[in-house]
Formats: C-alpha cells, sequence, structure tokens
C-alpha cells in the first residue's frame, strides 16, 4: 500500500498519455460490455432452454408445418412426458419495423410446458375465458404501452383470416413476466382454437412441437423414438434439444458469437499495443529514476512490482470506467428499440471483464517490468 | 560472515580488478586495488575522467561487483551477496549523493527524502517525522512541499543529500556533488557535508574533480589507469 503513490505519481507525469490510454481502454471495455449485452440476447433463449424439453420439427424445414394429431402419438411414447405445440404467425403490429414474435398456442399445455413464463392466475383465467385473448411479454408491453383490456390489432403476413380479412385484432388479457432474468418476455402468445378456426387455410397443423422427457438422461434416445415414430410417413420429423434448436435459430442471423469474439479480439489486440506501448515508453523514460530507486535499495522485485502496478491501476481503472459506462448504456435499454428478447449485462461477463483486465494488465506490462527488473545499476546511471 | 563490530576499517578492498567489455574488447578500469577506509574518515577520490573514480564508489556502494577481489564494508563481503541481499544491504548501510542529484521529479522534496525509508516497517508518521528531520539538517524545513522544479540546483543537492542521510546509513557516497552545481551553492553543499562528517561522525567518500572541494575533505587519493596514489599524476 505504502507504494501506492509511486504508482500514482508516475501515472501522473504524462498527463495527456496517461488520459490517451486511460480512454483506449475505457472505449474497449465499453464495448466489451455493450456487445456482451447483444451477445447474451441473440443466446438468451439457448441459455433457458430447458434441458428435459425436444423440440420436434419438420424434417425438411421449420416453416414445413405438422399435423396435430402428431401430439398424441408423440405422448405415447416411452419416455415422453408432455408436449406442447405452437405456430409461427409473423403478424405486423402498425409497422414492420415492431417486429416480434406471435405463436398461436394451447394455454393449458403452453403453461405446463414453460414454467418460465409466469401469469397470474386472474389473467390466466382471463385467456381461458376469452377466445381472442392474448398475453403478451413484459417486455413487450412496455415497449408498446400496452395494458391489460387494450385491443391489439396484428397484421397478417402469412395466414389471412376465412373472410379473407388480414387484421387480426385480440384482446390483451394478461401480461406475463420471466421467472429468470434470462428469460424472453419480448413475446406475444394467443389461442390456438381461435387462430384455427379463423385462418383460411392450414386447418389441423401445427409449426412444431415442444415435448418434455421424464428423465434428461434418456433425451437423445427418446428424440431418435419420436422420429422413428414418423419415418416413412409423408411428414417426417426432425427432433432436437431445445436449446440447439434455438441456437440454429439465432444462428439464421449469422454466427453472432462468433462475430463479437472475433471484433472483441481485434481490439483487445490493438489495445494490448496500445497499453504495452506506453508502459514501454513509461519504463524507457524512467531508466534513471528506477536505477536511483534500485541504488536505494529496492529490490529487483519490487521494482517489477512498481512497473506491473502502473500497469494494473491503468488497466483497472480504464476497465472499470468502461464496463460501469456499458452497464449504464445497456441499462438505458436496447439499441434495436424491443426487438431484443433480453437486453442486459450478465454477472459472469462483467467477471470476465475483469479477468480481461488483469490479464491485459499483465500482459501489457510484464515484458517494461521485467526489463526494469533486470536493470543494472551502474549502466543505468551512466546513461 | 561477522557484523563489523566498529573497531576496524569501515571498507577493505583488496586487490580488486574490474574489468568492462565491451563486445570483444575488455576494458581494464581497476587493476589489482587496495584500499582501507577508517570509521570517520571523509575521503576525496580524484582523478582525470575514465579513471575509474565512479566505478570505485560504485563497487564500494555494492552497485556493481569487482571482477576480480574482494570490497569489504562494516565487515561485510558485500562482492558475495546476491542481488536481493545487496538491495537490503544498501538500504541500510548506504547513502548516495549523485552529481545531477537524480530527484523524483514527481515527488516534492518531503517525498523524495521519504523514498529509502518505505524500505523500513516505520509507520507513515514516523517515515515524515524522519524526512522532516533530514531536511531540516540540510536547511530545507520550508522547502518540504516543493517539487524539485520548484528548487534551486544547491536546494536539490541539499534534497538529494537529506535523501541520503535519512536512514542514517554507514556510509555516504557521494559522486560528483558539487559538479553541477556554481560555487556559491557547491560550498553549501561542501559545508553540509564536512559538518555530517565533523558534527555527526559519517563516513564520506567523494568522488570529485574540484580541488576546491576535495580540500574539504581530510584524506584525499588520486585514481589514475586503474591505480591509487596519495599524490597526482600528471
Amino acid at each position: 500500500m505504502k507504494y501506492f503513490y509511486l504508482i500514482f505519481s508516475a501515472l501522473k507525469r504524462k498527463k495527456l498519455r496517461t488520459g490517451l490510454t486511460l480512454l483506449s481502454i475505457t472505449v474497449a471495455f465499453v464495448l466489451f460490455g455493450y456487445l456482451a449485452a447483444i451477445r447474451q440476447a441473440f443466446n438468451a433463449g439457448v441459455e433457458v432452454a430447458g434441458a428435459d424439453r425436444l423440440i420436434v420439427r419438420h424434417k425438411v424445414s421449420i416453416i414445413q408445418p405438422l399435423p396435430q394429431s402428431y401430439e398424441a402419438k408423440i405422448e405415447r411414447i416411452e419416455g415422453v412426458s408432455n408436449a406442447a405445440h405452437a405456430s409461427w404467425f409473423g403478424g405486423i403490429y402498425r409497422e414492420p419495423k415492431n417486429f416480434f414474435a406471435q405463436m398461436p398456442v394451447v394455454p393449458e399445455d403452453f403453461f405446463d410446458m414453460f414454467p418460465e413464463y409466469v401469469l397470474g392466475d386472474a389473467q390466466k383465467a382471463a385467456w381461458l375465458a376469452t377466445r381472442d385473448g392474448a398475453i403478451a411479454g413484459r417486455g413487450l408491453a412496455q415497449r408498446f404501452g400496452w395494458k391489460v383490456g387494450d385491443r391489439i390489432p396484428i397484421n397478417a403476413t402469412i395466414w389471412t383470416k376465412k373472410d379473407g380479412g388480414r387484421t387480426w385484432e385480440f384482446d390483451l388479457v394478461g401480461i406475463y413476466d420471466g421467472r429468470d432474468k434470462g428469460t424472453d418476455t419480448s413475446q406475444f402468445f394467443f389461442r390456438y382454437d381461435y387462430f384455427d378456426e379463423t385462418r383460411a387455410r392450414g386447418q389441423g397443423q401445427v409449426g412444431w412441437y415442444t415435448v418434455r422427457v421424464g428423465d434428461p438422461e434418456h433425451a437423445a434416445a427418446i428424440a431418435r423414438s419420436i422420429d422413428r415414430e414418423f419415418a416413412n410417413s409423408p411428414v417426417e420429423t426432425k427432433t432436437e434439444p431445445e436449446g440447439a434448436f434455438v441456437q440454429g435459430f439465432a444462428n439464421q442471423v449469422g454466427n453472432i458469437a462468433f462475430i463479437i469474439m472475433s471484433i472483441m479480439s481485434a481490439v483487445f489486440f490493438t489495445l494490448l499495443l496500445v497499453t504495452g506501448n506506453t508502459m514501454a515508453y513509461a519504463v524507457r523514460e524512467r531508466t534513471g529514476e528506477l536505477a536511483v530507486l534500485k541504488a536505494i535499495g529496492f529490490t529487483d522485485r519490487s521494482i517489477l512490482a512498481l512497473v506491473l502496478g502502473e500497469s494494473l491501476v491503468l488497466a483497472f481503472v480504464g476497465g472499470t470506467l468502461g464496463l460501469a459506462l456499458a452497464w449504464i448504456l445497456v441499462a438505458v435499454g436496447d439499441p434495436t428499440n424491443g426487438s431484443f428478447p433480453v437486453f442486459y449485462l450478465p454477472v459472469p461477463e462483467l467477471l470476465l471483464g475483469f479477468v480481461l483486465i488483469a490479464a491485459m494488465a499483465f500482459l501489457a506490462g510484464i515484458v517494461p517490468a521485467l526489463q526494469a527488473q533486470r536493470l543494472q545499476i551502474a549502466d543505468a546511471l551512466r546513461r | 560472515m561477522t557484523e563489523w563490530n566498529g573497531s576496524e576499517h569501515l571498507v577493505r578492498i583488496g586487490g580488486v580488478d574490474k574489468v568492462f567489455k565491451r563486445g570483444a574488447e575488455e576494458i581494464h578500469v581497476l587493476g589489482g586495488l587496495d584500499l582501507e577506509i577508517p570509521a570517520g574518515e571523509f575521503l576525496a577520490l580524484m582523478g582525470p575522467s575514465g579513471s575509474g573514480k565512479s566505478t570505485l564508489l560504485n563497487l564500494i556502494g555494492g552497485l556493481d561487483r569487482p571482477s576480480e577481489g574482494t570490497v569489504e564494508v562494516a565487515g561485510k563481503q558485500i562482492d558475495r551477496l546476491s542481488r536481493r541481499e545487496l538491495a537490503g544491504w544498501r538500504a541500510r548501510h548506504i547513502g548516495l549523493v549523485f552529481q545531477f542529484y537524480n530527484l523524483i521529479p514527481v515527488l516534492n522534496a518531503q517525498k523524495n527524502v521519504e523514498l529509502p525509508l518505505l524500505l523500513t516497517r516505520l509507520s507513515r508518521a514516523e517515515r515524515r517525522r524522519r524526512a522532516a528531520i533530514a531536511l531540516d539538517i540540510v536547511g530545507l524545513s520550508n522547502r518540504a512541499r516543493h517539487y524539485p522544479r520548484q528548487m534551486s540546483g544547491g536546494e536539490q543537492q541539499r534534497t538529494g543529500i537529506a535523501r541520503a542521510i535519512v536512514t542514517d546509513p554507514t556510509l555516504l557516497l557521494c559522486d560528483e556533488p558539487t559538479g553541477d552545481l556554481d560555487r556559491k551553492s557547491g560550498d553549501e553543499v561542501l559545508d553540509l557535508l564536512q559538518a555530517l562528517n565533523e558534527e555527526q561522525g559519517k563516513t564520506i567518500i567523494m568522488v570529485t574533480h574540484d580541488i576546491h572541494a576535495a580540500a574539504r575533505a581530510g584524506r584525499t587519493l588520486y585514481l589514475n589507469k586503474g591505480r591509487l596514489s596519495t599524490e597526482p599524476v600528471d
């Protein structure tokens, strides 16, 4: 602790250089935090996906429907606890930019299958009692300022009504919350029976099934059993873990994790060069002073610690500031104005940020610190 | 290794050679040098540039190692100590005064003087108290909060002396302490060194080019081509 003022004094020596280096570190960690939140947004479904849940979809493509009659067959397969279906509605609320997922589901099956969606009993009862009732996630409701009792018009892009109309109107009877922070609250669910009776075509068909298995250890075998059940039928299936399904869905945009990792690698490599350069100059300029410290009795190890300490303080101040700013920016709201299912900076990513700060401080400081440690006093004083 | 009992010579140098290597070339700076310095002496070392004065000072101060021979200071053969042991030994026994002061520019006089005390277990308050005493001894109590750039050369050198004496070292090594000062400031520094020697019994070895400065010492030795003599060499 008593050496701290030596470290701070050294950093104050070239205020502009220290300031610019701090700024680079801060910007890099703002970027890190913000991109971590975006990656989290894309991975949200993957992380909350149940290990005991499988997704059954058409073997050819997710956009090919499955018969509703499969539900009973799937539930009869050994190891399957229950199944729930959903379909992609793909409607537009007012403007195309207001994207969010809308899906017709069977409310009882839905809540049995997805306990992470939390809805009060009264609102649940209201939904069961209202054929054109719908529920929205808390995030979605906040995005558009909806409240229970509102009438929500959705313009269909796929599913026209029997009367030829494209506008589907729903009574908002409930707003669900997420059980966990990572739960998607940007979705809109309405009743399948209303959807199936009202749509002009496709009756008796669903988009996919979510299947709960009794023992996750046997999930792979059960998935094979389900696909075997429908093999050689007109509608063959592909069954996979829910996490893999959601990841595949997210990857339609691109391999977000890889893109973000590539950006961050480039940023941190550049940052390492900037900080390493600052430290190298800082030590080279002070060769004489470091020699004097050694001459008056500072050991090689304490000189190494002083230089590494400078690097650590520089990285820690800049990095912490960057992470704090990222936290604030993320808290302000997501850049898509609500299209992300979740948008927050997870604590493990923050901890990773601090690990990166420490790693960067060490890597940037170690070479100049070793040079300072090896300094020969008599040689350095002669320079 | 026995601790020095104070009855013998403080510094004993026996058969010291110092060879510097510059590429394939070997430069013999000191050759077979013997020297004994009693405690409490104020010794001036003179000689032309490149004669090895500063090298000898560095060997006595444990800043460098001899190529051959032994260096014993205060009963300790320091050429056998490891780098770590040598650092600790320097902190306890040696006070260094440099020609160009070598103060840390971003620290004020008080903090500069406190630097060697950081290596002790003294409390912050005690470190401050001792630094204040050292600054008082060199007559700079009123400049404690000033940074080196705010002080004259003479004041900076006196701060350097305060830093050298703040740990009450066994031996004070001064490398051209007046070399960068005008006559008046140089005299003030020499007065101070003389007082430290005469009033506090400090053993001082001073390298200088200046006859006027050497005249303040109790004994003057001349170094030429790596060899010591009591008479100046033409």
